[in-house]
Parts: structure tokens; sequence; C-alpha cells
């Protein structure tokens, strides 16, 4: 047998291996093929790290625990970014329900922090503190929102690469950042602070600086989690991302659901750009979103789009970043160190879907005595 | 006159980097692979010929042709091995390709700053950078003519980069094996269907486009900076040439351009009497425009200038 387009004979012959879709999976045997890959990454990391640092594994991870959870400054660290990368999470979520890969929640989130800079340094001072946050909250809102319409309306016109759309929003967002800051900054630091953000600072609650952040995400979550499953607009949300013929067939607007979804997400963006500059920095840079607006996005998928297992999924990739930087400073290697070990555990999880998703057929060897 | 002249040498100086980003990533994607992890690639590329170079510098006297060799083949081992390792993940674990992607950018990333890092620890200098000035050398006077330019020395990886585009561009264009790579990335299924190895194919152009790609951190560090590796020296340039793709829509040969164009924008404030305020506006430039880029090609929808119809998604035989 040839074939006309490669011209190269066919063998025939049974593979070693071939592979089939599998059609369930009970939930618990999910649960272990996830945790034992978590265990297997975190072993290779193990031994990675002590093959760099020549420590022994059992103080490895201990230093890993103490980073996080070290004492009480660390422990609150470690819930504020927790709360931070799980809000970027939560908001991109809504857009991948609906297969829009929103790469731009790093945009989203900081062109939301250069709204809530800009009202600070426009009316700080002029209009009492509470009307000026209430100012800062909606125009952040409005500029993630807005951030998130332009790729999703070009979506849903004509069909524009959404992947890319937002990808390159995201340097659009920096770029603009910078020019602010050059703008405003007369010191010629390049940075700009406390000093000139000096007015509508969120309230503490209870004294403690990271707590109304991580109160505003935790009600977030619950929010979200209904949103997707209890409201006529996370049903159509699902129906758009299953299939969009289908979601036309039962007369879902498909163009008003993927512009209203990315409005939310791009929105909720903004809210987590509020929230790091208003709630807890006062500055704005470049780097308020400190990546969490693509490291959001593998928290989100290794999920499965589930609000609470997120809290687990973020929690993970905080403890590995926040230990592996005890790491780094305990043996004076390079902070770069926390990137590698993300970089493992999250290449592990995402291999192990395979597992859950396909079944492996070895070719047997009783049809190869029947031949 | 001599200042335009030397603006336009500075930007194909700039260009170059972009340009193997750029043709490492449409050979990619062109075979259905959006691989979002080209900027990781890049910096594990520059890294790897960094640390091959090191140790070579510091064992004894440095022969140019080794001085070449050893870097080149250690950037291009640790370009393929990341781009084997997303080829592994998404082709036959057929994992999300965007997540793989960005994971690995974060990977690539945190390798070359943790290797960089280390290595300038290991000078005991009180600088933060590592110089290859010998190694570099030996880069940029590989030509007898690259030194005699306006814009100073420059090697030869300044002419493999238009070399390679050309050939990947003839290759896609006008033959059999460019265009049962081209059938992969607009319908695999149609493509297995003839006849043709979807996963051989998809190793293959991801693996030689991460190769290419990483070249360009490779030309970055010898050629372009002197042989001087700063952690995070190299910037979003990997992002910038993921922009290109999408402007040169997806031919190699209009990369060329696009990368020049691209990297003189990128430079532009130098050149202009502009104040200090303006420069990051310049710099978005090149984003700004690949948006109205793809918003054009959108919306004209002409074929051939559409992105690879199956770009991102992973290939399963069964799922027909």
């Amino acid at each position: 047998m040839s074939s006309e387009i490669t011209g190269k004979k066919i063998k025939e012959h049974e593979p070693l291996i071939t592979i089939s879709r599998r059609k369930s999976m009970a939930f618990w045997v999910r649960l272990a093929i996830r945790a034992g890959s978590v265990l297997v990454a975190l072993i290779v990391c193990g031994l990675i790290t002590r093959f760099v640092t020549g420590d022994d594994p059992i103080s490895v991870y201990s230093t890993m625990l103490e980073g996080n959870f070290g004492d009480l400054d660390k422990m609150w660290y470690m819930f504020y970014n927790l709360a931070m990368l799980l809000g970027v999470a939560l908001a991109l979520t809504p857009a991948f329900r609906m297969k829009f890969w929103n790469i731009g929640g790093e945009g989203q989130v900081l062109i939301g922090g250069l709204a809530t800079a800009v009202c600070m340094i426009a009316l700080g001072g002029r209009i009492p503190d509470w009307s000026l946050i209430l100012v800062m909250l909606i125009s952040s809102v409005t500029a993630g929102a807005v951030w998130g319409i332009i790729p999703a309306a070009f979506k849903a016109k004509w069909r524009t690469n959404e992947t890319l759309f937002t990808l390159m929003m995201n340097y659009v967002a920096m770029y603009l950042i910078k020019y602010f800051i050059e703008r405003v900054d007369q010191s010629g630091s390049h940075t700009v602070g406390p000093k000139l953000l000096s007015h509508g600072w969120l309230p503490t609650v209870l004294g403690e600086q990271y707590l109304l952040n991580i109160i505003v995400i935790a009600a977030l979550t619950v929010i979200m989690y209904a949103y997707l499953n209890y409201s006529k607009h996370g049903y159509e949300i699902s129906v758009v991302g299953e299939s969009e013929n289908t979601a036309r067939y039962v007369g879902i607007n498909v163009k008003k659901v993927i512009i209203r979804t990315m409005a939310l997400s791009g929105a909720l963006c903004g809210l987590i750009g509020f929230l790091l500059v208003g709630g807890f920095s006062h500055s704005i840079d470049p780097n308020i979103a400190d990546g969490r607006g693509f490291t959001a996005i593998l928290v989100s998928w290794l999920a499965k789009f589930n609000p609470f297992t997120m809290v687990v999924t973020s929690f993970l990739i905080v403890f590995m970043d926040l230990g592996a930087e005890e790491i780094a400073t305990k043996f004076g290697i390079n902070p770069s160190f926390s990137d590698i070990m993300t970089g493992i555990i999250i290449f592990f999880i995402i291999g192990c879907e395979f597992f859950i998703n396909y079944q492996i057929h070895f070719r047997k060897k009783a049809a190869k005595e029947a031949e | 006159m001599e200042k335009v002249l030397l603006f336009l040498i500075r930007a194909v100086l700039q260009g170059t980097p972009l340009l193997y980003g750029a043709t490492g990533e449409i050979l990619t994607e062109k075979a259905g692979n959006l691989n979002l992890g080209i900027p990781g690639i890049m910096y594990v590329g520059a890294i790897s010929g960094v640390i091959g170079g090191f140790f070579y510098q510091t064992s004894g006297s440095v022969n140019p042709f080794l001085a070449i060799l050893i870097p080149l083949l250690s950037c291009l081992l640790g370009s393929l091995l990341t781009s084997l390792l997303y080829s592994f993940l998404t082709v036959t674990l057929r994992a999300n390709q965007n997540v793989t992607g960005l994971a690995l950018t974060t990977f690539g990333v945190g390798f070359g700053n943790f290797f960089g890092g280390s290595l300038i620890k290991l000078t005991n200098s009180s600088t933060p950078y590592l110089a290859l000035t010998k190694i570099s050398k030996a880069y940029q006077n590989f030509l007898p003519f690259g030194n005699q330019q306006l814009g100073g020395q420059h090697g030869f990886l300044i002419y493999l980069a238009v070399v390679l585009a050309l050939i990947v561009s003839f290759v896609m264009k006008r033959t059999r094996v460019g265009l049962q790579l081209r059938s992969i990335g607009e319908s695999p299924a149609t493509a297995d269907a003839a006849g043709i190895n979807v996963t051989r194919y998809k190793y293959l152009s991801t693996c030689l486009g991460g190769m290419i790609a990483g070249l360009g951190g490779l030309y970055y560090i010898m050629d372009y900076s002197n042989g001087v590796w700063q952690n995070d020296g190299f910037g979003d340039r990997g992002w910038l040439a993921i922009a290109i793709v999408i402007f040169a829509v997806w031919r190699p040969h209009f990369a060329i351009v696009g990368s020049y164009l691209f990297g003189g924008l990128y430079i532009m404030y130098n050149y202009l009497n502009a104040s200090m305020q303006v420069q990051p506006l310049l710099q978005m430039l090149p984003y700004v425009v690949t948006i109205i880029v793809l918003i054009f090609v959108s919306v004209r929808k002409k074929r051939e200038n559409l992105p690879p119809a199956a770009l991102g998604l992973s290939y399963f035989r069964e799922d027909r």
C-alpha cells in the first residue's frame, strides 16, 4: 500500500503502545494521581536543592516550611500573596471556562493599578478620602474592563486570535505605566511611591495591613463559585465554552456572552490592580503584578477552573515560591531558584493530566502469538 | 546622514535576536504549536552558550575556532533540551500549549538568571555581570570585514539569521516537507489521514524552531552585548519576537523586515530629540503596530494571512 501524498510505503504493524481516551475515572483515583505528581515533583525539587546547596533533604523541606510559616509576619505575607494570586486566577476563570484564552491578566491588573494611581495623584487631597477611594475603585474596574473588552469585541466580531491580542495588550499597559512614571516623577528616581500617592489609602482592618485584601478575595472566591455554577450567566459561559454552535442553537447570543464575560474578567483584574496599589504598596511600577497575570493562568487551569480548588493550587505555587526564596536567602544562592522550582512543579502537574485523560495499552502478547 | 546610517545599522543589530526568535516561532507555529515558551528558550539558549563559553575561557588558552564552536553547541543543546520538554508535554502528553509554554518561559527565565547569577558569583567579582570578552571577540572577528562597519564590530550570526529565515521560508513554500508541515498546522486530522506522521513533524518543527530561537539568545550575549551576561538583560525581546510572527503574517522573509523595523522602533528614542518622557511611548509602538496588524489580518480574512487554523490545539487521532 502506498500513499499518493507521502510517496512512502506504509508498513502494517501493531504499535507497541496505543493510547485511548479514558471515559471516566473515580474521583479519588484522579486525586491520587495529582497528589502523586506533586509528591514526585517535591522529591525532584528536594533532590535538585540538595545538589545545589548540599543541604540534606529534610532540612530543605523544613527551610521551605519556615519560609511560609516561620513567624507571624511570614504567615501574613504568605496569605497575602496567596490571596492576590488567587484573585487574579478567579478573575481569569470566567473567560477560560468560555475557552477564551485571556493571557492578558497581567495587563488588565496593571491598567487597573494605573487608573488607581492616576486618581490618587489627580484628586488626592482635593476631595475627601472616602470619595477618592470610591472614584479609584470605579475607575480601576472600568479600566480593567476596557482592557478586556477590546480583544473580546474583535474576537466576537472578526474572530481575531485572542491569545496573541491579549498578550500584546500586556505590554501596552506596561509601557503606559512607564510613561506615567516618567511624567509624574520629578525627582529622577523613576519610581512613584507612597510620597506621591499619599492619599486614598485603603483602611487597614484590625491593624493588619494585609487583612482587607485577603477578606475581599475570600468573598470573591465564594461569589465566583456561585456565579459560575448557579447563575444563568455561568451556565451560558459553560455552553459557549463547550460549543459555540450549540449555544447559538439554543438561542444564546454568543457575541454578547463573550464581550460580557471578558468585561467581567478584565474588571476583576482591574480590581486586583486597585487592591495592589491602593491597599498595600501605595506605589506603582510595571512590576506590581509580579507576573501573577501569567502564573494565575496556571493556577486556574491546574484547578480545572474550580474556584475552591484554586485555593489549593495557588497555595502550592505560593508555597514553592516563598519556600525557594527562603532557601535562596539561607544559602546565598540566586533568588531565581524559585522560578525553576515553580516550573518543575508545574511541568509535573501538567504531565500527570495525561494519565487522567488517557489510557495506555501495551501490545498484547496474545496477539503476537496468534500471528 | 551618518546618523541615519548609524541608526539603520543599530536597528539591524537590535533586530537580529528578534529575527532568530521569530523564525523559530514561525516554524513551530506552522505545525500548529503555539510555543509561548520561546522567551524562556531564548534565555536558556543564551545561558547555555555562556556556560559553555565560561568553562572554555577559564580552562586556559582560547582557540578562536573552539571559542565559537563550544558556546554554539552548548547553546543548541540547551535550547534543544527545553524544546524537547515542551514537545514531549504538548505532543506526546497532549498538554495545553498555552499553559506549558508559559510555564516553560517562567522556568527558562529563572534558569537563565539562576545560572547566570551563580556564574557571576563563581568569578568572585563585585560587578553584577559576567564578561566573556575573548569568546565575544572570536564571534565578532570571525568575518574579516566585520570590524570595519560604522556600528562597530559584528559577527557572522547576523548573516546567519537572514540565511536561516530565507531557508525556512523556502522550505515552507517550495518543498514537499514544507507543504506537509503547513498542512499539519491547518488540519492535523487531514494530514494524518493522508499518511503524514503528525507527531514526528511536530517534534521536528518545535525542536528546530527552539534551537533557532536559542541562537538569538547566543547572538545577543556574544555579539550584541560583547560577551556580557547580565541577569534579565535580554528583557522582553522574546515576546517581541512572538509579536513579529504576527506582524510578518507567519512568513519568515517578512520577519526579516519586521525584525529590523521593530529593532529600529526599540532604539528609536536614542536618535530622536524626544525627551525621556516619550521614550516608553516609543517602546510601546511595536506592540501597538502588532495589534493593528492582527486586527487588520482578521478583518480582511485572506486565507493565506490568517494564523494556522489548528494553532494551539493538541491533536489526538481518536478525537475526530
